[in-house]
C-alpha cells in the first residue's frame, strides 16, 4: 500500500498534570480515510490537534511527508481543519470565507473565482457566494466549511466530530456526501467521532482510543468482528462479554459449559475475556442447546427482535430474527468461530479502562 | 517567553499608572504636614481626627446612605423593567431600550442640568431628596443593563414548567426566575453602588447649597486645601473594599473546586 | 407575569419624569429666552469666539485622549483576553477598584505626582533626566482624561475580544493566514463594535467633561463643559447653558449614531 504520510513518534501530552496522551505512536498513510474513535476525553481531539499545529506535544515527533514539522505552527502546514462548530468567519460572506486561505497564497482573482464556483458545487450549494454564514443552517454551514477547507488543496483533510451538531437524517446524508468527496478528492482524511456508526461507515481505518492510548488499530470489519479487548468489543456495537477459561486450544469454559472455538496459543486453562455479538447467539429448542436458559425480555426492533435470555447466571443479549416469548425455556449454541478470545487487560490502566464507559 | 515577559511589563505599567494616584492617596494620609507638597513626617493623627470632624462624617453619612438607597430602588425598578421587556414585543423594548441608553450616553453634565431644570420647575426644595431621585435615575440603565443578558439566557420552559407544577405565578417566579437572575440583579446593584458613591457631576448640580456628600465636599475644598482627613477616609474606604473583595474571591475559589478538571472535560 | 403592562409601568414613569421631561427641559430653555419667547439665539452663541475656543479645545483633547485610550487599551485588552480567566474578578480589580477611591481626589493625586516639585520630578531628577512641566497644561489635562476614562476602553474591547470563538481564530491560521494576518483579517475585525462602544464611551465624557480642567488645568483653560458649569452655577443664565447644551448633544448624537450603525444588536458591550 502506499506510504506513511504522517507519523506521530512517542507523543506525549499533558495538561496540568492530567496525561492525555502518553507514548502515541500512529502513522497515517496516503489516501487513507483514517478514524480516531473514543470516548470523549480519550486523546483524540488531541491528537487532531497536535497534527494540525495547535497544540505542541510535551514529548515525541510529527513527521509529515518525510520532514519533522513538530513545531511549524498551523499555518505553514500543509492539511486543512473542518472544526467542529465550523468556526466561518461571520463578517465575510461565503465567498469571502471560501477564497481566505487563497488570498493569502496571492493567487489571481480568476483562479480565486473558479475556486470557489468548483467547491460550491462539490458541496452542492451552488449560488451561495453572496450569503453571510449565519444566514445559513448548520449543514449547509458544515459544507461551507468543508469547501473552504479544500480549495487550498491541502494533502490531508483534518475533520473534528464535524457531523456533531447535526440532526440524525442530515448526518447520515453527509456520511455519504463526505465519503464521495474523499473519492473525488483522492486527499486523505483523518476523522475524530465518538460515534461508532459513522467511524463504521465511512473508515478505511479505525483507531480506537481510551484515557490516552491506542486501543486497537484496524479497518472496520476486523474492529467489529475481532476486537482485541472487552473496551474495544464494549465500544463498538453491542456485546457480550464473559469471563472465561481457556481449557486448550481451540476449546473454551464459558460460563462452566464447554465451547468449541478457532483460536489457538492462549495455554491451557487461562483466564480469557470472550466476546459474542448478539446476532451470533444462536437459540434453539432446550434440548440441542450447549447451555441452558430462559428468556426475560423482548423487544421487537424493527429488522430483528432483541432478547434478554437468563442462562448459567448471565443475561445473554441475543438478536434474532425468530421470536421467542418471555418464560420460554432455550438451548444456546454458538458457532466456533463467533467466538471471540481476548486476553484479560494485563495493567491496572487498561483495567480501568474497561471499566469506564 | 519573551512575549509573555513584554505582556506582562506592559500590564504592570498600565497597573502602575492605574494605582499612582492611589498610593499617592494613601501616603498623604499619613503625611503629618497639612499641605500636599512637602512631606512633614509620618503620623496617624488624621485617623483619629477624622472620627472628630463632624463635616466629613456628615458627608459620608449622606454619600452612603444615597447609595445605598439609590441602589436598592434602581435594583427594584430596573429589575422590574426587565421582567416587563422580556413580555413586549420588538418595537416597545427597543424603545424602552433606547431611553434606558440616554443617561448612559449622554454627558453627565447634561443629565445633571436637565434634572436640575426640572427640580427648578416643579419647585422642590433642593437638598438630599433631589440628589436620591438623581442617582436612582442614573444607576437604573446599570441594573437594566447587568439584569437583562441573564434574563435573555433565562429558559422561559422553566418558569412554565413550575406553573405546569401547580407554582403560583409569583411563587414560580421567587423560586425558578430570581435566582436564575440573581447574580445579574447583584452586580446590577454593586454597579449602581459603586457609580453612586463616585459621582459627582450629578450631584454637584442636584445638591443645592447645605447639603454635601464627599464628592461636592472635596470639590469644594480644592481652591482651600484638601483637609488630610479626607485622605485619611478614603484610605480607609478603599482598604475595607479591597479586604471584601479578596475575601470574597477566597470563597468563590473554594466553591468552584479544583481548576486542572475543567481542561480534561472539555475533550 | 400576566399583567405585563402593570410591569412596565413604574419604569415608563420613571423615565419620562427623570429622563425625558428633563431632556425637554433642556431643549425648552435652549430655545426660549428670559421672556419665553423662542430664539435661535442661545444656540448661535456657540460662534461667540470665547465659546467657539472652549468647543475647539474640548474636541481636540478629547479627541486625543480617545486616541490615546484606544491605544494604551487595545493592547491591554488583548493581554487580559488572552489570559481566559473564567471569573474576571481580576478585570474587576483592576478596573473598578480604583473607583472607590474618590475620583476627584484620584484625579487631584495627579497634581501632587505632576508638581514642580512632585513625585514624578523628583525621579526625573534622580535620573538625571529633563524635569516635566505639564502641570495647568492641555497634557495635564489629556492625561487627566486618558486615567479617568482608560477602562470605559478597555471593557468592551475586551468583551468584544473574549466574544471570537478560538476556533475562529485557529481555522484563519489553519488556513495560512499568519499572527498578523490573523489579527489584521479576523481579530481587529471582530472587535470593531468593542472599539466604537469604547470610543463612545470615551468621546463623550471627555468632551463634556468641567472637572478635570478644573482640577488639572489651572483655573485659565476653559473647556466647553466649563462654559456650560459656570453659566448653570455662576451666572445663572439657564437659557444660554441650555443652548450651549444642545450643541453639545449634536456632537454626543453624532458619535451615537456612529454607535448604531456598527453595534447593531443595540445591546451595548459596556457590561
Amino acid at each position: 500500500m502506499s506510504h506513511k504520510l504522517i507519523d506521530l513518534v512517542g507523543i506525549t501530552k499533558s495538561y496540568n498534570n492530567n496525561i492525555i496522551l502518553d507514548d502515541m505512536n500512529l502513522y497515517i498513510r496516503e489516501n487513507e480515510f483514517l478514524t480516531l474513535l473514543g470516548p470523549s476525553g480519550c486523546g483524540k481531539t488531541t491528537t487532531l490537534r497536535l497534527i494540525g499545529g495547535f497544540e505542541t506535544p510535551d514529548k515525541g515527533t510529527i513527521i509529515f511527508d518525510g520532514s519533522d514539522i513538530t513545531a511549524l505552527p498551523p499555518n505553514k502546514r500543509q492539511l486543512n481543519t473542518v472544526f467542529q462548530k465550523y468556526a466561518l468567519f461571520p463578517h465575510m460572506d461565503i465567498s469571502d470565507n471560501i477564497a481566505f486561505g487563497l488570498k493569502i497564497k496571492n493567487k489571481s482573482q480568476a483562479y480565486i473565482q473558479d475556486k470557489i464556483k468548483y467547491a460550491l458545487k462539490l458541496v452542492n450549494l451552488d449560488g451561495y457566494e453572496r450569503r453571510m454564514p449565519d444566514s445559513l443552517s448548520g449543514g449547509q454551514q458544515q459544507r461551507i466549511a468543508i469547501a473552504r477547507a479544500i480549495v487550498n488543496e491541502p494533502k490531508v483533510l483534518l475533520l473534528d466530530e464535524p457531523l456533531g451538531a447535526l440532526d440524525l437524517k442530515l448526518r447520515q446524508d453527509m456520511q455519504y456526501e463526505l465519503i464521495r468527496l474523499k473519492n473525488e478528492l483522492g486527499i486523505t482524511f483523518i476523522y475524530v467521532t465518538h460515534d461508532q456508526e459513522e467511524a463504521l461507515t465511512m473508515s478505511d481505518t479505525i483507531v480506537v482510543m481510551n484515557q490516552g492510548y491506542i486501543q486497537q488499530i484496524g479497518s472496520p470489519e476486523d474492529i467489529y468482528n475481532e476486537p482485541e479487548n472487552a473496551f474495544v468489543a464494549d465500544f463498538i456495537g453491542d456485546s457480550n462479554i464473559i469471563d472465561s477459561i481457556m481449557v486448550q486450544d481451540e476449546l473454551v469454559q464459558i460460563l462452566g459449559a464447554k465451547f468449541a472455538c478457532v483460536d489457538k496459543g492462549f495455554g491451557t486453562n487461562k483466564p480469557v475475556d470472550v466476546v459474542i455479538r448478539p446476532e451470533d447467539v444462536k437459540l434453539v429448542k432446550p434440548e440441542f442447546g450447549t447451555i441452558e436458559g430462559e428468556v426475560r425480555h423482548l423487544i421487537f426492533k424493527g429488522v430483528h427482535y432483541e432478547m434478554e435470555v437468563h442462562a448459567n447466571g448471565f443475561d445473554w443479549l441475543v438478536h434474532s430474527t425468530k421470536m421467542f416469548p418471555v418464560g420460554e425455556k432455550v438451548g444456546i449454541t454458538i458457532s466456533p468461530s463467533n467466538i471471540q478470545i481476548m486476553h484479560k487487560p494485563a495493567s491496572q490502566d487498561e483495567e480501568a479502562a474497561s471499566i469506564e464507559e | 517567553m519573551m512575549r509573555k515577559t513584554l505582556q506582562r511589563l506592559y500590564l504592570s505599567l498600565i497597573i502602575l499608572f492605574l494605582y499612582a494616584p492611589i498610593a499617592t492617596l494613601m501616603i498623604l494620609s499619613f503625611n503629618a504636614s497639612k499641605t500636599r507638597a512637602k512631606w512633614g513626617g509620618f503620623t496617624f493623627k488624621w485617623y483619629l481626627s477624622l472620627f472628630d470632624n463632624r463635616v466629613i462624617l456628615s458627608a459620608l453619612t449622606n454619600t452612603l446612605l444615597i447609595a445605598l438607597l439609590a441602589s436598592l430602588f434602581a435594583t427594584l425598578i430596573g429589575t422590574i423593567a426587565c421582567l416587563a421587556m422580556r413580555n413586549m414585543n420588538r418595537k416597545g423594548r427597543a424603545v424602552l431600550m433606547g431611553i434606558t441608553n440616554i443617561p448612559m450616553l449622554n454627558a453627565e453634565i447634561v443629565t445633571g442640568i436637565s434634572l436640575m431644570l426640572l427640580y427648578i420647575s416643579i419647585g422642590i426644595r433642593f437638598g438630599f431628596l433631589t440628589v436620591l431621585l438623581s442617582h436612582i435615575t442614573f444607576c437604573i440603565p446599570f441594573v437594566i443593563l447587568s439584569v437583562m443578558p441573564r434574563l435573555k439566557q433565562l429558559n422561559t420552559s422553566t418558569y412554565e414548567a413550575a406553573m405546569d407544577l401547580g407554582a403560583s405565578s409569583s411563587y414560580a417566579f421567587f423560586k425558578v426566575v430570581l435566582p436564575e437572575i440573581m447574580p445579574g440583579v447583584l452586580s446590577g446593584f454593586f454597579m449602581s453602588f459603586t457609580m453612586s458613591l463616585d459621582d459627582f457631576i450629578i450631584t454637584h448640580f442636584t445638591k443645592g447649597p447645605g447639603f454635601d456628600t464627599l464628592s461636592t465636599k472635596i470639590y469644594t475644598e480644592v481652591r482651600k486645601g484638601i483637609k488630610p482627613e479626607m485622605y485619611s477616609l478614603s484610605t480607609l474606604i478603599f482598604i475595607t473594599v479591597l479586604l471584601l473583595l479578596f475575601l470574597s474571591n477566597r470563597i468563590d475559589k473554594k466553591s468552584t473546586g479544583k481548576v486542572s478538571t475543567e481542561f480534561t472535560s472539555q475533550k | 407575569m400576566k399583567n405585563k403592562k402593570t410591569l412596565a409601568t413604574p419604569y415608563l414613569i420613571w423615565s419620562a419624569a427623570f429622563i425625558l421631561i428633563p431632556l425637554c427641559m433642556v431643549f425648552y430653555y435652549g430655545f426660549t429666552d428670559r421672556d419665553g419667547n423662542f430664539t435661535f439665539q442661545n444656540i448661535f452663541a456657540i460662534q461667540n469666539p470665547e465659546h467657539l475656543k472652549a468647543l475647539w479645545l474640548s474636541l481636540l483633547l478629547s479627541f486625543i485622549s480617545t486616541l490615546f485610550c484606544l491605544l494604551l487599551a487595545y493592547p491591554l485588552a488583548m493581554i487580559l483576553a488572552s489570559f481566559r480567566v473564567k471569573n474576571n474578578s481580576f478585570i474587576v480589580m483592576i478596573f473598578i477598584l480604583p473607583m472607590w477611591m474618590n475620583f476627584l481626589l484620584r484625579t487631584l493625586a495627579w497634581q501632587s505626582l505632576l508638581e514642580k516639585t512632585g513625585v514624578i520630578n523628583n525621579l526625573l531628577t534622580f535620573f538625571h533626566l529633563p524635569n516635566l512641566a505639564i502641570i495647568n497644561t492641555p497634557y495635564a489635562i489629556i492625561l487627566g482624561m486618558v486615567y479617568n476614562f482608560l477602562p470605559f476602553m478597555v471593557l468592551p474591547i475586551y468583551n468584544s475580544l473574549t466574544k471570537i470563538d478560538q476556533n475562529i481564530i485557529h481555522a484563519a491560521r489553519d488556513l495560512g493566514a499568519n499572527g498578523f494576518r490573523t489579527f489584521q483579517k479576523i481579530t481587529l475585525p471582530l472587535s470593531i463594535p468593542g472599539i466604537i462602544s469604547g470610543i463612545t464611551m470615551v468621546f463623550v465624557p471627555a468632551l463634556t467633561t468641567f472637572v478635570i480642567s478644573n482640577l488639572l488645568g489651572g483655573s485659565k483653560i476653559l473647556l466647553i463643559g466649563n462654559v456650560i458649569e459656570q453659566e448653570f452655577t455662576q451666572t445663572s443664565n439657564w437659557h444660554l447653558g441650555s443652548g450651549l447644551s444642545i450643541v453639545l448633544m449634536i456632537f454626543i448624537i453624532i458619535s451615537m449614531v456612529f454607535t448604531a450603525i456598527f453595534d447593531k444588536d443595540g445591546e451595548g458591550t459596556v457590561l
